[in-house]
């Protein structure tokens, strides 16, 4: 069965005709061509699929295509605006919190999330944001220094 | 401390310079094997046996072929035509590639379905229908490798058991003698499991054969570009697949830490699915198959038993294992150390008498013995000898650091020839432990520990002072199915100053692009900014081993390093004409040859550069490139020690890290914000094992820890907040004292975890815990121990 949808993505509106088991990481990945977004697992637990869907983070690969109907799907190819990086962009370059940039996406798009709720987040709040996504490489730590470094740049408490 | 010699605009060695890898990655522009899409490519599934171990009676692929845009599958007899259903493993033992008769272990590899879609693959792959043919399981090692049990590899002419390898070394009747003089020795048989690398990016290929040309280029998620190429040239020269007409091309890569060394028969059946269709076909594995197909780590039992005077002096080690490599021996080992480098045992101690022996098993699990984030199975021996150090301290009632300090090799020791024939080429391990006792305030934390365990509190604190042992080759002594393991740099000085670097080695994550340019910085005075670093793309790379094993500053780091004074030497003479002086005349500042003691008088390394195309010396070869092949003459051993602040839960048995220092020492220092972020990653590494990470069989060899479901990789939530230091003591034989330092924390981290939690509980009687330290394990023992709320 097939699906008619319009969806907005980095603000680019598509319509797509979608097959219903369409998994939304392989529209996004082999549809849109918008690769930044990848694969880890097929079970939802390692969050490098993350991307925001009308604004909430969640894992591409446990969501349809054909879910996305009317919907508003931010990638990691949308975080920067006008040629100028997200400031968690700019801070996980400036704070090492990446190495070999496989989660990487899925991490900005989480902590970019984080930032729009809470403008001053508590290391421990950090922590728990991100604890659904996986990293093998950093252990972590520059990762939630990079998210304080953000949040100090765009300006604490909103 | 190596504090930097060049300007931040050089920005050379010592400079925590921001990575050149970022933009990409940071912007989602990576470019990985799954974002390779080649027109008119073909994907692949994989039908996989639920079986451990089964008879394939027959494979009916009729429905699977009616479904539109399945255009084959691929099964063993298929590729027995052309003689590529067995393949060398890298230890030079066989592996299948698809089975012609029976499957070994479960999640093995049938056939394959190669279809239009990837969707489409896949219900391809479900609809092919096999009729399995159930046989008796040997999944327990010490059962296997018993007189009597029945002979797994059949294939095998003539083997009448099941013996992967016997390795040993030191002298056994020595050491026996040893220890029996010992006045005390503690016996600990300790358990280091199957635990899988789970790179987040699992393995897979874009293989494009190219029927015009007879050319094969492979994308693929490999750690050794160059030896796969031979590998494949060797295993399919009888088709026509000659070394010149094959590409591999390793992209960014998600993460490998050993797991992407091998070759896994995906990687040749979608090959041979491209050789025979003309099409490229893409092959990636999904999070189950990569956890339960793909080469394990660890998996050693082993008998550890260290002598000791009353004092505590240590007097002999013996250690005796049982490995269980499953089908296959697939190890990714040099050829002469069947068993790596495991007789580093010894550790940071002085012993004069040591034996160690590993008996390697087949068994009904998935093939390897791969390193997970290691240098060949020191992991394994540094788990064994600092837990038994432990377990010694216990047993004299001495303080764990203190029977440590005793034994140390003295730092004026060096270069110390260890009794297992190592020879350590730098080392201070009293510093080293006594800065980690600094930071942790080891004194306070044991004055808290007898306070907490009166108030019936379980906190414990864990020591670990290893020695590593990194950078192979030397080429005399290592070697991957008879290629050497040196490593390779390439540079070439272009007329405008800038440059580009080329390796035999291949990043995942390592941050390459900025070290090797900073070493190239630091020799040339070429700002790193201006230095494009190239590797993983056979048809422009120089021959290499590629990147594993903690090998890559030691042995191409060094490459790039004497690359880069020949090409200095050069630009000396070409800055001598320049100047109308001798080349005695000059001296050098980063970046700059000057007339001595006229330093007004000075030509820039891009003047020369410039020179070196349009003005040079009559009678000079035109151009300023280097090619440099790095055999080195030994070993780099970089050590470290580790303190773990542990406490207990005695409601669930979670054991909480609450605070970890670690004071690493890998000589001199490129990039210090990648080396700290390197540890804090093998810190994170070393978390999982301890605690979590574990893949396990019953008995029908039905595997546990296949999914993240049941694989526990650890989350930001059980890592602590990192404390790091260094101290310095460099290699005296690396052209600029370095020594690798990548895996350092993933071998060093476990047993300081795992000696904690057993510090927490040694007043209850308990001296030893096997890891993964589960939090069930724990509630168990405390149950036991009556103290479990």
């Amino acid at each position: 069965m097939k699906h008619q949808i319009s969806v907005t993505v980095n603000g680019t509106a598509h319509e797509a005709e979608v097959e219903s088991r369409l998994l939304l990481v392989h529209f996004i990945r082999e549809e849109l061509r918008l690769t930044g977004t990848h694969i880890g697992c097929d079970t939802s637990h390692c969050g490098v699929c993350t991307v925001l869907l009308d604004g909430q983070p969640v894992k591409s690969c446990t969501v349809l295509a054909a879910q996305v109907d009317g919907c508003k799907v931010s990638t990691v190819e949308g975080l920067e605006s006008g040629g100028k990086l997200h400031p968690i962009q700019e801070a996980f370059t400036e704070k090492h919190a990446l190495q070999c940039g496989y989660c990487t996406p899925g991490m900005l798009m989480t902590c970019s999330a984080l930032l729009e709720q809470n403008r001053n987040p508590s290391e421990q709040e950090i922590r728990q944001a991100i604890s659904g996504n996986l990293c093998r490489c950093t252990g972590y730590l520059n990762i939630v220094k990079a998210v304080q470094h953000a949040a100090q740049k765009i300006g604490g408490a909103p | 401390m190596n504090a930097p010699r060049t300007d931040a605009k050089i920005c050379g060695m010592g400079h925590s310079m921001k990575r050149k890898e970022d933009p990409r990655f940071i912007r989602g522009k990576g470019n990985y094997v799954d974002d390779i899409k080649l027109p008119g490519m073909l994907y692949m599934d994989i039908v996989r046996s639920p079986y451990a171990h089964a008879r394939i009676k027959k494979i009916d692929t009729s429905k699977a072929l009616k479904i539109p845009g399945v255009l084959a599958v691929i099964d063993g007899p298929t590729l027995e035509k052309y003689k590529l259903h067995w393949m060398p493993t890298i230890s030079a033992d066989t592996q299948m590639v698809l089975p012609t008769d029976e499957v070994m272990y479960q999640a093995q590899e049938v056939c394959a379905v190669i279809a239009t879609e990837r969707y489409i693959a896949a219900d391809g792959a479900d609809a092919v229908e096999v009729d399995y043919e159930p046989l008796p399981v040997m999944v327990d090692p010490l059962k296997s490798i018993a007189p009597g049990a029945p002979v797994l590899r059949k294939d095998k002419k003539d083997k009448k058991d099941n013996l992967a390898f016997h390795w040993e070394a030191g002298d056994r009747a020595d050491t026996e003698k040893a220890l029996q003089a010992s006045e005390v020795v503690a016996e600990q048989y300790v358990y280091v499991p199957r635990i899988h690398v789970a790179s987040m990016e699992t393995c897979g290929c874009v293989a494009d054969f190219n029927p015009a040309e007879g050319k094969l280029t492979v994308y693929m998620t490999t750690q050794a570009p160059h030896a796969v190429r031979t590998v494949f040239a060797l295993v399919a020269g009888h088709v026509g697949l000659s070394e010149e007409r094959i590409r591999i091309v390793s992209p960014d890569i998600g993460g490998g830490f050993g797991g992407k060394v091998p070759v896994y028969p995906g990687y040749v059946i979608a090959v041979a699915a491209s050789v025979v269709i003309g099409k490229p076909v893409k092959w990636i594995e999904d999070r189950m198959e990569n956890l339960q197909a793909d080469s394990f780590a660890r998996d050693y039992h082993m008998k550890v038993r260290l002598g000791a005077k009353k004092d505590g002096t240590l007097t002999a080690l013996s250690i005796k294992t049982i490995a269980d490599h499953g089908y296959t021996n697939a190890s990714a080992n040099p050829m002469k150390y069947p068993a790596g480098l495991f007789s580093i045992c010894t550790g940071s101690y002085d012993l004069k008498h040591a034996f160690c022996e590993v008996d390697a098993v087949y068994t009904h699990k998935p093939p390897g013995g791969v390193a997970y984030r290691c240098s060949f199975r020191v992991t394994e021996a540094v788990h064994a000898i600092e837990r038994v150090v432990d377990v010694l301290a216990q047993k004299l009632k001495m303080d764990p650091a203190e029977l440590r300090m005793k034994n140390f090799i003295a730092p004026e020791r060096f270069p110390y020839k260890s009794v297992l024939g190592w020879e350590y080429d730098s080392g201070n391990y009293p510093a080293a432990l006594k800065k980690a006792m600094e930071i942790v305030g080891y004194e306070s934390l044991r004055k808290e520990q007898q306070e907490k365990r009166k108030r019936g509190e379980l906190m414990g604190i864990g020591i670990c002072s290893f020695t590593e042992i990194v950078g192979a080759g030397p080429s005399k002594d290592f070697d991957i199915l008879g290629i050497k393991m040196f490593d390779s740099a390439e540079i070439r000085v272009h007329p405008t100053g800038k440059a580009l670097a080329r390796f035999g080695t291949k990043s995942q994550g390592q941050g390459h692009e900025t070290t090797y340019a900073q070493i190239v910085a630091e020799e040339l005075g070429i700002p790193a900014s201006d230095v494009q670093v190239e590797e993983g793309d056979t048809d422009t790379a120089p021959y290499g081993l590629g990147t594993y094993a903690s090998r890559s500053t030691p042995t191409s780091g060094a490459a790039a390093s004497l690359a880069a004074r020949k090409i200095r030497n050069k630009a000396k003479a070409i800055a001598a004409h320049l100047l109308e002086c001798s080349e005695a005349d000059l001296d050098w500042v980063p970046g700059k040859f000057f007339i001595k003691g006229v330093p007004d008088k000075s030509k820039t390394i891009q003047e020369c550069a410039f020179a070196a195309y349009t003005n040079m010396p009559q009678g000079m070869e035109p151009g300023l490139e280097a090619t440099h092949y790095y055999d080195p003459p030994n070993l780099t051993f970089p050590f470290g020690s580790y303190i773990c602040v542990v406490d207990l839960d005695r409601g669930t048995g979670e054991v909480k890290v609450r605070r970890f220092v670690a004071v690493d020492d890998c000589g001199n220092i490129i990039n210090p914000m990648i080396v700290d972020g390197q540890i804090h990653g093998g810190l994170a590494q070393g978390v999982g094992p301890a605690l979590y990470e574990e893949i396990s069989y019953d008995e029908d060899g039905n595997i546990s820890g296949g999914s993240f479901l049941d694989y526990y990789v650890p989350t930001a939530l059980e890592c602590p907040k990192w404390e790091t230091d260094k101290t310095i003591t460099p290699s005296p034989h690396h052209p600029f004292g370095a020594k690798g330092v990548g895996e350092s924390a993933t071998v060093g981290a476990p047993p300081a975890i795992a000696n904690a939690v057993v510090d927490a509980l040694s007043h209850l009687g308990v001296t030893h815990v096997d890891i993964p330290i589960t939090p069930e394990k724990v509630w168990q023992l405390l149950k036991a121990k009556g103290v479990a709320e």
